[in-house]
């Protein structure tokens, strides 16, 4: 599973899902998998914000992965200017064309849709339940008990 | 068909996600034309909305656009390995009421053929709301759900007819096995012919709560939403809801 797909999950448990505790959930003896995604500058830009940033710095953070920088980069990093327009201090919306992406863009891209948890556990910081990660699919299946 | 209250969760263990587990991959090769109207919905979403495909089955929806997210689940291991395969998107395994989603977060969700899977009126009003408690303020949620009012379909359901049916999948065995084109037009909820080893038929039954006319909507609202938009297709019912929230 992406990093990406752990920015939009918590735990399950009704009791939990409303608490700050629960999310993230914290990856427990992960193993992770390179996997290439085909590099889509728009997608990135766009899915950024929507980005916890935070918590995406806490979940490299767990998985020893080299650290982020403490705020998100902004959309005037994410491309290098386009040539033929010239204009400075204009937002990218502003661009008709975006110019070529950066390596900030392409490092968000690579952590965010490249590394994946092949095996391990993503733990409950609120009730310490963890959900098992096979195979890169994580399972989030309550036993009844907990439901 | 046992009453309402023998049905619920250990009920749908049986006659739902048993069975789904067990014809994921026949199921999944049988499921790859899209409907529509999800079509319709999901590739007129703006660029970078992120949303749910809750029940994503073999993932079929998720390929449709590619400049929007989609987290998808379903509750059969089997079919979300199948829908993780669709890049950018991703599936998890998970239940429908006990989704592992923050709240009040997502731009949109689609739950296509799902909800009528669950056995019992207050598990489906629990389901819809479900999906409306992850979408943010004006997000919007495309249901879809089989129809009691099929007339015109091989089934012959109708208008007054019993509303919660076993529905065979049929898996045929090799002996049986006649070479039969797919049809053209949007898949019917028909098995094709599939070899199985050791031979012989096998039949498996799902159980379906067909939806009378009024009857989803009706969920939508109990359950804390509002009717956008809602019609009928090729013998199912589908509403686009949103949460109402109090101002």
């Amino acid at each position: 599973m992406k990093l990406l797909t752990l920015n939009f999950l918590t735990c399950a448990r009704k009791a939990c899902k409303a608490t700050n505790a629960a999310f993230p959930l914290h990856p427990k003896d992960a193993e992770l998998e390179i996997v290439e995604v085909e590099l889509s500058p728009l997608f990135v830009r766009n899915i950024l914000p929507r980005v916890e940033w935070e918590a995406l710095r806490t979940l490299c953070q767990d998985l020893g992965l080299p650290q982020l920088p403490a705020t998100a980069p902004e959309p005037g990093e994410l491309f290098t200017p386009n040539p033929s327009d010239g204009v400075e201090g204009e937002g990218i919306e502003e661009v008709g064309e975006e110019g070529e992406p950066t390596q900030t863009l392409k490092d968000l891209h690579h952590v965010l849709l490249e590394t994946t948890i092949r095996e391990g556990k993503l733990v409950c910081g609120s009730c310490g339940h963890e959900y098992a990660v096979k195979e890169g699919i994580a399972n989030f299946l309550l036993p009844s008990h907990l439901v | 068909m046992a009453d309402s209250d023998l049905r619920g969760e250990a009920y749908e263990a049986e006659h739902v996600h048993a069975v789904y587990e067990q014809i994921a991959s026949h199921f999944s090769s049988t499921r790859y034309k899209p409907w529509p109207i999800v079509s319709q919905f999901l590739t007129t979403l703006p660029p970078g909305s992120i949303g749910l495909d809750i029940g994503c089955g073999n993932g079929k929806y998720l390929p449709l656009n590619p400049s929007i997210y989609i987290l998808a689940s379903d509750r059969s291991t089997n079919l979300a390995k199948i829908a993780s395969s669709h890049q950018p998107q991703s599936a998890i395994v998970a239940d429908s009421l006990a989704l592992p989603h923050p709240l009040k977060t997502f731009d949109f969700a689609i739950s296509i053929a799902v909800v009528h899977h669950l056995s019992t009126v207050s598990r489906r009003r629990e389901a819809v709301a479900a999906i409306l408690g992850v979408l943010r303020k004006g997000g919007r949620a495309l249901i879809y759900v089989w129809a009691l009012e099929q007339k015109g379909s091989r089934r012959g359901w109708e208008e007054g007819g019993e509303q919660d049916v076993m529905v065979p999948w049929v898996v045929k065995g090799p002996k049986q096995v006649k070479p039969r084109k797919r049809k053209a037009k949007t898949e019917t909820d028909e098995a094709v012919s599939m070899p199985v080893e050791g031979g012989g038929d096998r039949t498996f039954q799902r159980y379906y709560h067909l939806y009378r006319k009024g009857e989803l909507e009706e969920d939508v609202v109990v359950a804390g939403g509002a009717v956008v938009e809602s019609g009928y297709e090729k013998d199912n019912w589908w509403a686009i809801a949103t949460p109402r929230w109090e101002t």
